[in-house]
């Protein structure tokens, strides 16, 4: 026998696989259209760290003159992209499965015991629910990402209509630059996503695909040991 | 909510398992297969037909959102560059004869009135700096001086004309050609313009009179108009036609 436990509603699970295409649509018109005016870069005075992006990595994508494909794809799939976060928001709200995912008053402090724990220079992890406190920031701090994609998006996309909004993101030069910023932010969490996926393991992924995830170790055995005395 | 637990033997886990990844794997290879179709579609006027579907559903949602009321944000004149960025030059390339210039205001089919600069100029002059946005993603504070279209609408009696649905205007030599909806065109922010930063056009900013619309991206601001005409149809538009977007409405 196994002990399972449910882990991530169907719901929770349908919204998380259906942004994930989303997103990476939305990231790749996104490259095509900032290709027209690819101006930022990381570095100091004349000194270039980092261009956005380099000439080696718009060849290899074929990037290059396809301004009109990027922003045609970006203005029709940006409606589901922005749907599909929203139901996933009201979802949270109205099924409580926020009270899992937004910190709270000790989530700080303890997002730093999981950091120290990760980093293999603390042992022991503080008590935890179905998220430990650094995911529990990770994945608000993405919600609040997603918002923000959202609303940059729309001061650049209307900053006449929108003056207002595209006047309180400190215009549109800023907004096109932030909008970026939440975009590199965005790639980043990916990254850091897929690696703590492979780390934590089959089960774990197995969880966002099934619902469920199988309780192993200790309280299996002592399950096993109390069927034994029932029997 | 808290974590519901459950004892089940094995074979649930497996069966559960490999329906759930059935399910995670037709997603997959449905979107993949979505994505294909999508890329094999025909194109509409260079756009792939279900984004040149999605462009007029925006189109039609945010020109019922448009208000004349929301004005592109002006600023002090100090602020406009002096070296004034060139965002194209298709139409101007021709050697037009500027100096026999007119403006042909085609009010109806067969009834062309010929306007020259200094009778434009004779009507109120309005001025604007704005931010020009570039379709490309760059923008510039630019300073420029000229009639409204709306001014020059009711100077020249053109009521009826103002009810239709778009205008259209094309550079002298046909090259370069635009449509533009109406009520972008009638909002106060729009100029037939003939200075910039206090100065004649110069040429290679579409000397002697172009579009200024600062509700629309720059490759709506036609350079030296040539004619200028009203349709309930879009007129033929130079960008569109390479798979960009009819509307470019901010």
């Amino acid at each position: 026998m196994k002990k399972i436990i449910q882990k991530h509603p169907l719901a929770i699970r349908w919204l998380h696989w259906i942004n994930f295409p989303l997103l990476t649509i939305m990231i790749w018109s996104g490259i095509l259209i900032y290709w027209a005016n690819d101006v930022y870069k990381i570095g100091f005075g004349d000194k270039t760290l980092l261009k956005f992006f380099p000439d080696s990595f718009n060849k290899a994508l074929h990037i290059p003159f396809r301004l009109a494909e990027g922003m045609n794809l970006h203005y029709f799939f940006m409606w589901f992209f922005t749907i599909n976060g929203i139901v996933y928001f009201f979802y949270l709200l109205f099924s409580k499965e926020y009270k899992l995912i937004f910190p709270n008053r000790h989530s700080l402090k303890e997002a730093w015991l999981v950091i120290l724990h990760d980093l293999h220079i603390k042992k022991g992890l503080p008590p935890q629910k179905k998220y430990n406190a650094a995911q529990r920031i990770a994945y608000t701090g993405i919600i609040v990402l997603g918002f923000l994609i959202i609303i940059t998006g729309l001061a650049i996309y209307k900053p006449a209509q929108l003056y207002w909004l595209c006047a309180m993101l400190g215009g549109y030069e800023w907004a096109r630059i932030e909008h970026f910023i939440i975009t590199i932010l965005f790639v980043l969490f990916f990254l850091v996503h897929v690696l703590q996926v492979i780390l934590a393991g089959w089960n774990n992924f197995r969880s966002m695909i099934t619902g469920f995830e199988v309780v192993k170790e200790k309280k299996e055995i002592i399950e096993k040991k109390e069927e034994k005395t029932n029997g | 909510m808290d974590k519901v637990e459950k004892i089940v033997d094995e074979k649930y886990v497996k069966r559960k398992t490999i329906i759930s990844f059935l399910f995670f794997f037709l997603f997959i290879a449905g979107s993949i297969f979505a994505w294909n179709l999508l890329q094999r579609q025909p194109k509409v006027d260079g756009a792939l037909q279900p984004l040149r579907k999605g462009l007029t559903m925006n189109e039609w949602i945010f020109s019922h959102m448009f208000s004349d009321k929301h004005l592109s944000a002006t600023y002090a004149k100090n602020l406009a560059a002096p070296k004034v960025r060139v965002n194209g030059d298709a139409g101007l390339k021709n050697n037009s004869d500027t100096a026999n210039w007119t403006l042909q205001l085609v009010r109806k089919p067969g009834d062309t009135l010929r306007l020259s600069l200094a009778e434009i100029k004779s009507l109120p002059k309005s001025e604007i700096v704005f931010d020009f946005k570039c379709i490309e993603g760059w923008n510039q504070i630019t300073h420029w001086g000229g009639v409204r279209f709306r001014d020059f609408m009711y100077k020249y009696g053109l009521t009826k004309q103002s009810s239709m649905k778009y205008v259209g205007m094309e550079t002298p030599d046909g090259e370069y050609y635009v449509g533009i909806d109406m009520p972008s065109m009638l909002q106060s922010q729009t100029l037939l313009c003939y200075e910039m930063n206090g100065k004649p056009l110069p040429m290679n900013q579409g000397f002697p009179l172009r579009l200024i619309i600062p509700v629309k991206y720059g490759v709506k601001h036609l350079k030296r108009i040539g004619i200028l005409f009203f349709d309930n149809e879009k007129p033929r538009d130079y960008w569109y036609e390479k798979g960009y977007d009819y509307y470019c409405g901010m």
